[in-house]
Order: structure tokens, then sequence, then C-alpha cells
């Protein structure tokens, strides 16, 4: 008894001064790197593209608005948004993904795979031809409001389907199921709507950043800012709801409240990104957790601000190869996300196996 | 002190507006260890799951600190109540000194960072059970028991008056189960704290108990002391046992005595009869004890085991009677075996038990 309490003095003494420290200077590492890579992939990014625009001209059009009006339209009116939009739109899915893997307990779980963006997809779609036909444009609001209608038709199945079985990759599966059945009812509609724009519009059911207005930017902008605010305030009772909904409602959360909060946010989220880019996959399930092996913690005041920028990192790298790599033909967004995000699915499946069965 | 901490009154438990068990009448004060016993499936989880709001209750009320408890804020149910469940916990990524902090859930700010005090409080809960020496391991990684400890620091560094435990010595060896409860007697006398909890294991429930309640059928059957409630008929009652037996003396469970005719007469006392009963039951052979004081510890089991057992008051000499009463059974027995070579002036008629069975040639074994 007596050896084992002055080991654990020891053990305090030694902890108070190294422990902390140790992971703070981890969280100011993990942080400082995704910044740099941020700013890194910002100016790759900007430097890209079929037609080569030198440093220099880049630097006097972005911060003295002058140049060759060609080189001003490429970059401030095309790349600059794009930027922009991969930039916030992945951070907002990949803090999606954060969110509906807290409320499923399930690491697997994120806005695609469980169909929630085919969803939105299927009635921004629906909502894109009705207005196409009426030769009207629909409104970046309108898009959002559309694609948070689907997110929530979909997510309505989710929840049922979880409701009735507990089994984590059942639902996974099933909510892949619903994204299929979306994403066949949005081709058909799409294939047999007659209007030049289709072509537009394939390419967005495909998932992409291309085609990004200024006007979209702001909007989306503005509801990801109020919405990552809400997410960051939430991060006390996530924390809680992490150990479980038994402890989580004796710490006082106020559980019904708490998740309809969880389903709302990450539909707004994942919302946003399908309205304008499309469905973009994996993007929500790989971030969150390499963010949490870099960061070491779960801890979601960390790993909420962790996922923002990781999303807009892992973004902005996978729209740089899709418009580069086999330029000028594009890729898809989907594609290159899948390459580098599915394997990172099968990682967590392989080491969860045990809590998967 | 004759205030009641937690109470509970006409409450009615149960799923989905089902009602389960009713009218539970549950009366606690601070500084009491207060446990839920009764068969598998009779409730106790449901009634622990009600009085901390995790499932509605279907009817009736429970007070903590005289307030109705639906009525009071979470935060402010968090900062006198504290939980440890059975379920299992599978957290990401935490240490178990996160899982320790998150017990000062109800008194951080809005965005849960830890103070100083804070720090210091966790780590005094994770000291009192000691935790401190694996809290920076995975809390996935570490064992049941250690895990049991470490959530029971989390209840603690919460700082209730109230501690909720559904069946925490589960998945726990016999050192970490008392280990468990010696923490939350000194918690209760310490602190004064109220325990209220579920124990399968009915030797430790009658020994840390003030008091205890046995959910039976759609009601509490009893509710008092535990001498009131560890008698052999009422728990053989409250569990349906039909097989074997509880001894209410040893607050332990006797296996079921082989059936049929005495085949061996036990000659016992003292202690030494014990083994040779148990290996009898153990080998199905039925067997008469005898003439053992119902003082003897011998007595405990055989009365359990023995299929007849010759008995003779505490601190008298065996009677000729009891001799008599032996001696018929004996010799009916195709074996006998003594088990002692002490004989005083109180088993003396053991001695001529022995001696009897020498002349009519039964087989003996002597131990």
């Amino acid at each position: 008894m007596h050896t084992k309490s002055e080991n654990a003095d020891f053990y305090i003494q030694k902890d108070r001064q190294e422990m902390p420290r140790k992971a703070y200077i981890r969280y100011t590492a993990a942080f400082a790197i995704l910044l740099v890579l941020l700013v890194l992939f910002i100016i790759w990014n900007i430097n890209s593209g079929s037609i080569h625009i030198s440093v220099k001209e880049i630097i006097q059009i972005l911060f003295q608005k002058q140049g060759d009006e060609t080189s001003y339209n490429i970059v401030w009116e095309i790349r600059f948004p794009r930027i922009l939009a991969a930039l916030i739109l992945g951070g907002a899915l990949s803090v999606s993904g954060f969110l509906l893997q807290t409320f499923f307990n399930n690491p697997i779980a994120g806005p695609f795979v469980l169909g929630i963006s085919s969803g939105a997809k299927l009635v921004v779609s629906l909502v894109m031809i009705y207005m196409l036909e009426r030769a009207a444009v629909a409104s970046s609001g309108l898009l959002i409001v559309a694609a948070f209608g689907g997110s929530m038709i979909s997510m309505g199945f989710v929840l049922i389907i979880a409701k009735k079985v507990k089994n984590m990759s059942i639902l996974v599966i099933s909510g892949t199921m619903i994204g299929y059945i979306c994403s066949a009812v949005t081709d058909f509609v799409i294939t047999f709507a007659d209007d030049s724009n289709i072509v537009n519009l394939h390419n967005w059911s495909m998932g992409s950043f291309s085609g990004i207005s200024w006007e979209n930017v702001r909007l989306v902008a503005a509801v990801i800012f109020f919405c990552m605010i809400f997410t960051f305030l939430m991060s006390k009772p996530i924390s809680a709801y992490q150990l479980g909904e038994a402890y989580a409602q004796n710490m006082g959360v106020n559980i019904k409240a708490f998740r309809m909060a969880l389903i709302l946010l990450s539909s707004i989220l994942s919302a946003c990104v399908t309205a304008f880019a499309g469905p973009v996959s994996f993007v929500g399930i790989a971030v969150p957790h390499l963010v949490k092996s870099l960061l070491k913690t779960a801890k979601p005041i960390l790993v909420i601000p962790g996922c923002f920028l990781g999303g807009a990192v892992f973004c902005l790298f996978c729209d740089l190869i899709a418009r580069t790599v086999f330029a000028p033909t594009e890729l898809s967004i989907s594609s290159v996300t899948a390459v580098f995000g599915a394997p990172v699915v099968i990682y967590i499946m392989i080491r969860r196996k045990r809590t998967m069965q | 002190m004759s205030e009641y901490f937690v109470r509970t009154e006409q409450m009615t438990v149960g799923y989905d507006g089902k009602p389960l068990i009713r009218d539970i009448e549950i009366r606690m004060r601070q500084g009491e260890i207060l446990t839920l016993i009764g068969p598998n499936g009779a409730g106790k989880s449901t009634i622990l799951k009600s009085m901390t709001r995790q499932l509605k209750l279907i009817g009736g009320a429970v007070y903590l600190d005289s307030e109705v408890m639906s009525r009071m804020s979470g935060n402010d149910v968090a900062k006198k109540l504290a939980v440890v469940m059975t379920e299992r916990i599978r957290p990401e990524l935490m240490t178990c000194e996160d899982i320790v902090a998150t017990g000062r859930y109800p008194y951080t700010g809005t965005l849960g960072l830890l103070t100083k005090q804070d720090r210091e409080k966790v780590r005094e809960a994770m000291e009192l059970v000691h935790t401190l020496e694996f809290k920076d391991r995975d809390f996935t990684a570490v064992s049941d028991g250690q895990r049991q400890r470490v959530l029971l620091a989390r209840a603690i560094c919460q700082d209730p008056e109230v501690i909720v435990l559904d069946e925490p010595t589960s998945f726990l060896d016999i050192r970490h189960k008392l280990e468990l409860l010696s923490v939350l007697k000194k918690m209760v006398l310490k602190k004064h704290m109220a325990v209220l909890m579920s124990l399968h294991e009915l030797d430790l429930a009658q020994k840390i108990s003030d008091y205890v309640i046995c959910v039976h059928g759609d009601k509490i059957e009893k509710y008092g002391t535990p001498e009131e409630i560890f008698t052999s008929d009422y728990i053989h009652h409250l569990y349906g046992i039909t097989s074997g037996s509880y001894n209410e003396h040893f607050g332990c469970l006797e296996m079921e005595r082989p059936p049929g005719k005495p085949q061996v007469f036990v000659i016992g006392g003292n202690s030494a009869g014990i083994p040779v009963y148990r290996k009898l039951q153990r080998a199905g052979i039925p067997f008469a004890a005898g003439v053992l004081h119902r003082n003897d510890t011998d007595y405990e089991v055989a009365k359990a085991l023995a299929a007849a057992v010759i008995t003779e008051d505490p601190f008298f000499p065996v009677s000729s009677e009891s001799y008599e009463k032996a001696r018929k059974i004996m010799i009916s027995c195709r074996k006998v075996i003594c088990c002692t070579d002490e004989f005083g002036p109180g088993n003396q008629k053991n001695r001529d038990l022995l001696q009897e069975a020498e002349k009519i040639g039964i087989e003996i074994e002597k131990i």
C-alpha cells in the first residue's frame, strides 16, 4: 500500500509538469501543420490551371485588384471562389461527419455513406429541373433549402432504421442503399429532363467544386459560419455524449434537444455542400478519423476546429488533383476523395472489427 | 437527520408506458447504503434507471433533497446524483483521466474547460479508488476492474450526495469486488453520501447494506434491514430456489443434497465433517450426519447436504435419545466415516457410536 501511494505521488509530480505540456505541444503542432498545409494548398491551387498566370500577377489581382482582364477573371471569378468553396465546404462536410459519428456512436457514419448527401442531391436536382423548365435559375438560398429538405428525408429513413437495429454495419449498409435509391432516381430524372443545361446538372450530380459563384460562396460562408459557432458551443454536451446516452443524461444534458441539434446541424452543413458541389464522398468519415489520430484525442473542443481545418485541406488537395492531373479533363471530386478516403474507412473497419460484431 | 434525502412516492416504473413494478416507496437518508436484490429480470435496473431519469416514470414521483426530481434542471440533478451504469462504454481515444474528468461536467462553463480546482478534484477522486497509476492509459485498454473503478472515480468527482450504481460488482474478481465496496463504505462514512445500488452477490449485499429492498413480481416485496431480509426461507422464496439452499448464517449457497436413503454415516463435529460432506455430495452419495451440536459449524453444512442429521442442543452432552436415533440410522448404512478422534464429555456418545459400528462390523473409515 505504502509503496503504491508513493509511486502515485511520484507519478503526479512528474506528470503535472510533463503531461499537459506534452499534450499542448501536440495540439499546437497539429494545428500549425494543418494551417501550413491550408496556406500551401491555397497557393498551389491558385497557381495551377490550364492557363499559366505568374505569381506576381496573381498577387496583383488578389491584393490590388488589377491586371490583365482574362487573368483577372480566371483568378478572381473562377479560381478564387472555387478555392473558397473547397475550403468552406470541405470543412463543413467533415464537421458534419463528426457530428453524425457522435450521434450514431459509429466511426464510419457520414453524410455520404448514410445516404444523406444522395437524398439532398435528389431533391436539389428535382428543384433545378423544375426551375430550368420554367427558364428560371434556382437561387443559392433555394438550393440550400432543397438540399436540407432532401437531407432530412434521408435522415428520417436512417433514424427509423437506427431505432430498429443497433448494429452499426447494418445501419451503414442501409444508409448506402438509401443513397443508391436516391442516386438512381436522380439519374433517371436527369436523363429524361430535356434541357441544354443538362450537362451542367450532370457534372454537379457527380460532385464538383467548379462553377461556384461569389454569390454562392457568400451565402454558404454565412450559413456555415453560424453552424460552426453553434457546433463549437456544443463541444461540451458532445463530450458528455461520447460516454453514451445514460451518462450524458446524468451529467445534465437534455438528450432530446441535443440529438435534435446534432441532426439539424449535421444536415445543414452537409446540405450546403450538396447544394453547390453535389455529393462528395468519404470526406466526412476519413477527415475526422485522421484529425483524431493526429491530435491523439477525441475532445470535441479540439476535434471540431481540427475537422474544419482538416476537411478544408483535404478538399483543397483533392480538388487540386481533380483539376490538374488529367487537365484539361476534370475528374469529379468524389472520385478523388474516394481514392484517398475509402482506404481510411476500410482501415477503421478492420481496426474496429471487434466492436462491429 | 430524520429528513429523507431520496424519497419515492408511489413510483410506478416500466417501459413504453407498461407498468412493471408498482407503488415503490423508497426512503433514503444520507450516510446509508440501500441495496436492491431480486431475481434476474425482476426490474432492479428499471427502478434505478427510473430514479436517475433515464426512464420516464409511469406514475408517482421521485424527490431528491425534498425537490421533485422531474422538475429539477439536468445540471442541478447532476450536482446531487451521480451514476455508474452496467452498460459497457467504448469511448474513443479517451484516457482514464479524461473519463473521470467528465464527472466535473455540471461544474464547468459553456465550453467545459477544467479549472485548476476541477483538476484537483479529479486527482483526489482517482487517488481514492487507486486509479492514478493508470490515469494516462486509454480507457478501452484497461481491465474490467480498473474500468469500474475509473467509472466510480468519475461519479465521486461529480461531488454528488447520492451515487446510484447498477450492479457495480459484475465483471469484477473478488479482490476488486471487496475494494469497490470498501470505497463505497468509505464514501458513506466520510462524506456522508447515500448509495443506492443493485447487487447480485447476496453475501456482499448482506454485509454492506443498511437497508435492503427485494424486487419480486410487480412490487417491492420486502424492504428492511439485512437481518430481516436474509433468512433462508425468504431468500428461497425470493429467488424461487428449488435445488440447493441458502444458508442465512454464512450467507452462502449450498448445492442440492443427494437424494435417497443414507448410505454412509458421518461422525463429525468441530468443522471436521464439512470436507467429507462436500465430497459425498459431489459423489452423489446420500449420507447421514451425527451427532452434531446445533452450534457446530458442521451442523450448518450438514443440514443442507445430509439426508438425515442427528442433532443435540448446544452445550449439552449427547443424550441417550440422540444416540439411539443415530445408531438406528447408522446400522442401516454400509459405511461409517469418522472425522474426529477428539472425544470429550460433550461428544462421548459419538465414540460409543464408533465402537458400536466396529462391533457390528460396518466398514469404518477414519480421517
